[in-house]
């Protein structure tokens, strides 16, 4: 998210290299070896990054108090390009994507680790930087970061830095959220407008720079929905829609669950800019990754009450209805287009090529 | 920036396709030239509103799908030499040569790029002197002039690393063979918008004379295309075959004067074989003798690379608008964006992939029907 200007904010941008590591500027091959560099780079970097969301303890393992409930445990790595784009980075991408995985089994996240690899000679600065940016998203979340590793590879080997998180949540007994749950006669929901981080990362990406005032929607969902659950509703799957956008989860979730989708198209939050964008560069919004939004199917009777739950929560206030689970051509997700045809919204094949023309 | 709304409002949709549908009295089977034409059509379901009978064959129009396969092999072959960057629209690694594409030999360590201009690869010959940077310069009329442009400028800024991969294709020779075609069923042409805003309108008038077909210059979005359509039957109905503009607001008929003095001087017509077509005259683009120096296959020795097509795929067919994509026996088959065998189902302009991606739906009900 970007920084509201609170007197507590983390200065992101202005990040100065702690005294230990000022005789290094970028990473060098010694401070993934384990030894004082290593430590130096905990100690002086990721720790007071990470301000009071980390646990100091630095034990090769962490040691995590019983629980009651289900865990969930998930894990997901990062390599996004740039690690820097209008309204976020590859630091609370990290977070806030692993968060929002536990949050679609309905889990409340409590714990994640962070790793990192490191292309040797990156800049001190943006590791500084990507780690506040970890820091701020676990304490806005309400994560700890328990444990964690820094290795570092040969120049040329990585790309800058690479994070993968993984985390553990615990989910709330009653609650029963899966794929295969979708049933013929659901209401399929957006918790708001759609295809936004995919091209604020696409407006920076090299040789692409293009002027939108959009930024990533970046966001942890698992507020919105433990609000979502606490209306009683039988909320049956929830998707994070991130790589291959809303198409892809809707197409994962009418295989697992056997079913077709009707989509309309004009009642797709697909916001003008994110349209321009896409019609200048051959893309279908659909297809376009999201990080801050999730698609919910729940069963008929409850749509109204979860819809205004969702619009009271700061993450889902453009929250709407997009189509309808049904019967006929199952496992196929089929959009009504603004002129009366049809198109069936299929999965993207991998990753989304610029056209020509 | 609103441009689009606009042009694909649903209520003047409702009004042209009232006024097609009030216009049709018989059958007629039209032409959209142009892939991306094709793509809009298939992607908004324009062709399922359309009155009975009448039928839009799918055109030659995507230069993707066209460029040929020993074209394909020559650009791998390039890519896959250590000292050159390779440059390419992204559409364009997909696209199956005989064994493999460009996104392999960029796994195989090839420096295989994706750019968005021509202009890019030339910064990035000039950031890398000691690279040979070599451009994929395909397309119609459209893409050709930024091509020209950045030959021009390496030659004249003297940047001898970078070179052009060429295989530019022409639309009125593309029409004319396939009106010459002895089992033609094309009754009436959507010319392509952006070929036009590019070389103007003067090359159709003797084309729609001499073989008694309208041609409507027609742009990209859903009003556009059934303001193209609607014109076109309005002509068939009245036994009228002439040249109309239906997209002025981006062709004005003298087309662009300039771009078309920087394709003089750069370009000059060569004979083209159209994947899945053949060779058609006076076809294509090459570069002219004055600017051979950048000519990568020249640079590179590559001319020798010849190959043939597959025998399962049938895009000439589909390309000519003699069978729709799903009558390929290998269509969703052994043939799918996965796994294409032809490039007519590798581009999103493609007429296969776009049955692909967006029929589905029909070809699975009409399949459990029959």
């Amino acid at each position: 998210m970007s920084p509201d200007g609170g007197s507590n904010d983390l200065d992101f941008e202005g990040w100065t290299c702690p005294a230990p590591l000022r005789n290094t500027p970028t990473v060098v091959m010694g401070h993934g070896g384990g030894g004082a560099m290593s430590g130096e780079l905990v100690e002086s970097l990721f720790l007071p990054a990470y301000g009071g969301a980390a646990r100091a303890d630095l034990a090769d393992a962490a040691v995590l108090p019983p629980v009651s409930g289900r865990l969930a445990f998930s894990t997901d790595s990062y390599v996004v390009k740039p690690m820097f784009f209008p309204g976020g980075s590859i630091g609370d991408l990290a977070v806030n994507g692993t968060v929002n995985d536990l949050a679609m089994v309905g889990a409340q996240p409590l714990y994640l680790s962070t790793a990192y690899i490191l292309a040797e000679g990156t800049p001190m600065s943006d590791i500084g930087r990507v780690a506040m940016a970890v820091g701020k998203a676990a304490e806005q979340a309400g994560v700890q970061l328990v444990t964690g590793d820094t290795k570092v590879v040969d120049h040329g080997s990585g790309d800058g830095i690479y994070v993968n998180t993984a985390g553990v949540g615990v989910i709330p007994d009653g609650v029963e959220i899966g794929p295969e749950r979708a049933r013929p006669g659901d209401a399929v929901l957006v918790s708001g407008a759609i295809g936004v981080h995919g091209v604020a990362v696409m407006s920076c990406r090299e040789g692409l720079e293009f002027t939108t005032p959009v930024e990533s929607d970046s966001a942890p969902l698992h507020g919105l929905v433990a609000d979502m659950l606490a209306t009683g509703a039988d909320v049956r799957v929830l998707r994070d829609p991130t790589r291959g956008g809303v198409s892809a989860s809707l197409n994962e979730i009418a295989r697992a669950s056997g079913v077709g989708m009707d989509l309309v198209e004009r009642d797709l939050p697909v916001p003008e800019e994110v349209r321009d964008a896409c019609g200048l560069l051959g893309l279908d919004p659909l297809q376009v990754a999201n990080e801050g939004k999730l698609v919910a199917i729940v069963p008929a009777a409850d749509v109204d009450a979860v819809l205004e739950a969702m619009r009271a929560h700061r993450f889902g206030s453009g929250a709407c209805r997009i189509g309808t689970v049904v019967e006929d051509h199952p496992r196929m997700v089929v959009a009504r287009t603004g002129l009366g045809g049809t198109r069936v919204i299929d999965l993207p094949l991998g990753e989304q090529l610029p056209r020509i023309c | 920036m609103k441009y689009l709304d606009e042009f694909s409002d649903p209520d003047l949709a409702r009004r042209l396709l009232d006024q097609i549908h009030a216009v049709t009295t018989r059958p007629w089977a039209m032409m959209e030239v142009c892939g991306g034409q094709t793509h809009s059509i298939i992607r908004h379901g324009i062709d399922q509103l359309l009155p009975e009978g009448v039928e839009m064959i799918h055109g030659p129009g995507c230069p993707v799908c066209v460029t040929p396969l020993e074209t394909i092999d020559r650009a791998l072959a390039i890519a896959r030499r250590p000292e050159v960057i390779f440059c390419s629209f992204g559409d364009m690694l997909r696209v199956p040569g005989s064994h493999d594409d460009l996104f392999t030999v960029k796994s195989e360590g090839g420096d295989v790029r994706v750019v968005y201009s021509p202009l890019d690869a030339l910064q990035i010959a000039r950031d890398n002197p000691d690279k040979q940077v070599v451009f994929f310069g395909i397309g119609f009329e459209t893409t050709a002039p930024a091509n020209a442009m950045t030959v021009h400028q390496a030659r004249q800024q003297g940047i001898p690393n970078f070179s052009l991969l060429v295989s530019h294709v022409l639309v009125p020779p593309a029409i004319a063979a396939i009106m010459e075609s002895p089992t033609c069923r094309v009754q009436a042409f959507l010319a392509a918008g952006h070929v036009c805003s590019v070389m103007g309108t003067s090359e159709y008038p003797p084309l729609a004379e001499k073989y008694a077909v309208p041609i409507v210059v027609t742009g990209f979005e859903p009003l556009d295309i059934l303001e193209g359509i609607r014109r076109t039957l309005v002509q068939l109905e009245a036994g009228r075959h002439e040249l109309e503009n239906a997209y002025p607001r981006a062709v004005p008929a003298e087309g662009n004067p300039a771009a078309m003095a920087m394709l003089r001087d750069v370009f000059e017509v060569t004979d083209r074989t159209w994947r899945g077509i053949g060779m058609i005259p006076g076809s294509g683009w090459r570069l002219s003798d004055r600017y051979a120096d950048y000519d990568a296959e020249l640079r590179f020795e590559v001319t020798d690379i010849q190959t043939d097509e597959s025998p399962l795929c049938r895009s000439g067919e589909v390309l000519q608008g003699l069978i729709k994509p799903h009558e390929c026996p290998a269509f969703g088959k052994e043939c799918t964006p996965r796994n294409p065998l032809g490039a007519t189902m590798v581009s999103s302009e493609g007429a296969c992939a776009a049955y692909y991606t967006y029929r589905r739906l029909d070809l699975v009900s009409a399949g459990s029907a029959s």
